[in-house]
């Protein structure tokens, strides 16, 4: 049985299954309950300085955007940080530490930008005894307004700023929460770490519109007729999330520092793909919130079965695996060939791939043979773009096959040679140099 | 062997129907044939994940129903089948045989919501079918614990019941009457229903878990008594089954000519060349339950011209499910209600007619209402259910025939558990005697550990 314990920053749990800050984590009542699920952490809901609470809408928080069969696929929130009092949720958060032991409480800050705030709740926060903090530099929505969230995290200097305050002032580990809402995230990932925190998390809610009322002509979700960007999540944001933990896993000047990843982590796969792309934890809140608590142990369940399966024995034996293999374009083999194949057996005859590739993309696929209908590629026309694998309902119906060297490509009658060669090496490229022996 | 003239009869008019053996692998042929993988990540996808999930409240033995499937849908059908064997390791021919239509798939919300249950059945079957097919056993044994149990009977609820023991790390020694494990799986249950000897290989596969001795041949109350295996063993569990069948009470049942169904099922079921298998040409089958459909079904597949099946009450008490119902009406059984035999008609030694009265029911009661009507039939099969003969010598309390047990399948006798058809209150269904049978064991477990 494969061993799922964690250790990130010290910070040890059963399982790198933590719930990110969110509504799940808002309460001990909720914490609690996700730890009776299974939960290996949780990152408790953004807490405040003291003071009056934040005041939330009492109309729609959510938007959402869903797939076939209403399977939500994005959650869009336009809920602030915690409205509980700060006295009331620190008692929580340190009882709830006191009952479980074995499970990472982290607790997820943000304050005004000015050092004695800071000072003030780190003090607040060490006597919890919870075991780390997260800045949260990433919320788009509200408190952005209010010049803290991504208003923050949108300027490095102000992260490398406050992650230093932070360092300087409390003996906890210290986790940068990063907004996806910026040019590139490297530039905030660099800062974090010369401010001297411990490890970023990735990514905080994208900046989003689900949809409008063509009724009202009111964003939604829409309070009493009007709404506000709000923060999405969920499924649909998990490419976004993988590309930009990769990029700071590949970074010369970030490489090497922990990541807790985040972004539409909804099944044991997609936490599996967090980590190989280097992150120690993944956290999770839109598939808590979609299905409840108990989806954990599916996550569970299936990351370890897919670990004996692969013979990992624990985390670390294939945590960052994929980082060598994130690559820039130029680098890229362009002489590696495929040619998309449909499994005449496993094809219901849609004829969905031949008209994507008809009126999208390279008239390579036949529509119909003997006067019935019959899907199949023209070698002689196909680029290899995979499209067509990507609009087949069917899955390993069609799928793309790398032609064997020696073998002649009947579009370009060009031979396979089997050899790696990049952009940086074509002779189209003026630029181009011999590759390096 | 020729059934028909097995009770004494002879000369019958029933033989062979000389079907071809492909039209009788054809109507033999796997009656819900199992979801490729593309048919399981359609069917998993409409999964709800509901909280509290309807279907896991209907299932006898609990499974956890969403999350396997779930887990089938994010790719992961070995971990789906550990799921449904925690709760139930028979659960491949559960998937198979339950009458789903009236426990899961009768609750799942999708009913609601359009009229289409998600196919949990199904789905099951896909999950325990790739964990089996690998040959790799779901879970691994606990530490020897030096314990004995005995276990009385290799059908579902005892091979439940010892896989269970096993896992908690108990020697298990089994004692089956017949030549083979697996009880009604593999003597009772259609042949449509279990195909390429499944109760076989499942029986093995169940059994794989090491740690499981077992004896045939060894009937209760014949060569083995209980109160030597009180003796021997740390723990007792019965899942004898039921041997006796019920009556009809007319003169001339016991002739030539009128049989068990349960019997000739388990004759089909064992027949290795059922073009060979003899089989009337008119059969009436008196009964309402599944064996009614079972032996109604089987026998219009073995090539029977004219098979109806005669229940005394109204369709709506029938103890098959609206499901079987149609089926049997989709092979051409034509069923009858209100109707209850009075008599045997013969002719020149051989089975001529049944001769029936119709019925009425007044506050539950079935009374004649004097009208006759006859049934001309060369065989006529009773499938109105079995009783439990007591082999113990009447040391267990029994309630209503059956052996008395309580929440956690303990008899009145200490150090004797009991499950299946024969405890009282059983729901006569497989999966329910899988239930009793892991029950029990976590009892056993508890009273043995202390």
């Amino acid at each position: 049985m494969a061993n799922l314990s964690t250790n990130f920053l010290g910070i040890k749990s059963p399982n790198p299954f933590w719930l990110a800050s969110a509504p799940p984590t808002d309460k001990a009542y909720n914490v609690v309950r996700a730890f009776q699920a299974g939960w290996g952490g949780v990152v408790w809901k953004t807490l405040g300085e003291a003071g009056p609470p934040v005041v939330n809408v009492s109309g729609p928080r959510y938007g959402a955007i869903w797939g076939a069969d209403r399977r939500l696929l994005g959650l869009n929130n336009i809920e602030l940080i915690t409205d509980r009092d700060l006295e009331i949720n620190l008692q929580e958060i340190k009882q709830v530490k006191r009952d479980w032991k074995d499970r990472a409480v982290v607790v997820s800050l943000m304050v005004p930008c000015q050092e004695d705030s800071w000072k003030a709740i780190l003090a607040r926060v060490e006597e919890t005894e919870a075991d780390g903090i997260e800045l949260n530099f990433g919320c788009p929505h509200g408190m952005s307004e209010r010049g803290m969230g991504a208003a923050v995290g949108q300027v490095p200097e102000y992260i490398e700023m406050v992650a230093r305050w932070c360092k300087q002032n409390t003996r906890m580990p210290v986790i940068v929460k990063l907004t996806p809402n910026i040019t590139d995230i490297r530039y905030p990932a660099r800062a974090a770490k010369k401010g001297g925190a411990d490890a970023v998390s990735l990514i905080n809610t994208i900046s989003s519109i689900t949809s409008v009322n063509l009724d009202s002509f009111s964003p939604e979700p829409s309070i009493d007729g009007k709404g506000s960007h709000g923060g999405y999540c969920g499924p649909a944001v998990k490419p976004i999330a993988l590309n930009m933990v990769a990029e700071i896993a590949r970074d010369a000047e970030t490489r090497g520092l922990p990541i807790s990843g985040i972004g539409g982590v909804t099944t044991w796969r997609d936490a599996a793909e967090f980590i190989a792309l280097g992150c120690g934890t993944v956290q999770v809140c839109t598939a808590a919130m979609t299905y409840g608590f108990k989806v954990v142990q599916e996550m569970i369940d299936g990351l370890s079965e897919w670990m004996d399966r692969k013979g990992h024995r624990s985390l670390a034996d294939f945590q960052g695996r994929a980082v060598g293999n994130v690559t820039d374009w130029q680098y890229l083999n362009l002489n590696y060939v495929t040619k998309a194949h449909i499994d005449q057996e496993l094809c219901i005859k849609c004829g969905r791939c031949h008209i994507a590739c008809e009126d999208t993309s390279h008239q390579a696929i036949t529509a119909e043979k003997g006067g019935v209908r019959h899907f199949e590629v023209k070698d002689e026309e196909c680029v290899g773009c995979n499209l067509c694998v990507n609009v087949c309902p069917v899955e390993n119906c069609i799928t793309m096959v790398p032609m064997r060297k020696g073998a002649t490509d009947p579009r370009t009658g060009r031979k396979v040679t089997g050899d790696y060669g990049n952009w940086t090496q074509h002779p189209n490229n003026p630029m181009s140099c011999k590759a390096a022996e | 062997m020729a059934l028909h003239t097995r009770k004494g009869g002879s000369g019958r008019a029933v033989s062979a129907m000389g079907l071809s053996k492909a039209q009788i692998a054809a109507n033999f042929s796997d009656l819900h044939p199992p979801l490729d993988a593309h048919e399981a990540r359609v069917e998993s996808d409409r999964c709800y994940f509901c909280h509290d999930a309807p279907c896991m409240t209907a299932c006898p033995t609990t499974i956890d129903i969403p999350l396997f499937i779930r887990e089938i849908n994010t790719g992961n059908p070995d971990g789906a089948a550990r799921t449904i064997f925690m709760q139930n390791i028979l659960g491949g021919m559960c998937a198979r045989v339950c009458p789903t239509e009236t426990l899961c798939e009768q609750a799942c919300v999708r009913n609601v919501a359009e009229g289409k249950p998600v196919k949990i059945g199904l789905l099951q079957r896909y999950a325990t079918d790739h964990l089996m097919e690998q040959k790799r056993q779901p879970f691994a044994r606990a530490k020897a614990t030096g314990k004995r149990v005995a276990v009385v009977g290799a059908g579902p609820a005892g091979l439940a019941c010892a896989h269970r023991l096993a896992l908690h790390g108990h020697a298990v020694e089994m004692f089956e009457a017949r030549k083979k494990p697996g009880g009604l799986n593999e003597y009772g249950i259609a042949a449509y229903k279990a195909t390429d000897d499944f109760a076989r290989r499942e029986a093995a596969y169940v059994m794989g878990v090491g740690g499981i001795k077992v004896n045939y041949g060894k009937a209760l109350g014949k060569n083995l008594k209980l109160e030597k295996l009180r003796r021997d063993f740390d723990a007792v569990f019965l899942g004898v089954g039921l041997q006796g069948v019920n009556a009809l009470g007319l003169s001339g049942e016991d002739g030539p000519g009128v049989d068990d169904a349960v019997d000739y099922i388990a004759e089909l079921r064992q027949a290795s060349d059922l073009t060979k298998l003899k089989v009337g040409k008119k059969i009436a089958v008196v009964g309402g339950g599944m064996t009614a459909i079972d032996i109604a079904v089987q026998s219009k597949l073995l090539g029977a011209e004219e098979v109806m099946i005669l229940y005394r009450r109204a369709q709506a008490k029938m103890g098959a499910s609206p499901f079987e119902q149609e089926l049997a009406k989709s092979k051409g059984v034509v069923i009858h209600h209100n109707l209850m035999p009075v008599k045997v008609k013969k002719k020149a030694g051989r089975m001529a007619a049944l001769i029936c009265e119709r019925t009425t029911e007044r506050n539950g009661k079935v009374t004649g209402t004097g009208k006759r009507v006859e049934f001309p039939c060369d065989v006529v099969f009773k499938a109105i259910g079995q009783t439990y003969t007591d082999p113990t010598g009447g040391v267990l309390r029994l309630e209503k025939g059956r052996i008395l047990a309580d929440a956690e399948r303990r008899t009145s006798l200490p150090g004797v558990w009991a499950g299946g058809d024969c405890v009282y209150g059983g729901k006569d269904l497989t999966v329910a005697s899988v239930d009793d049978g892991r029950r029990a064991a976590d009892s056993i477990h508890a009273a043995l550990m202390g």
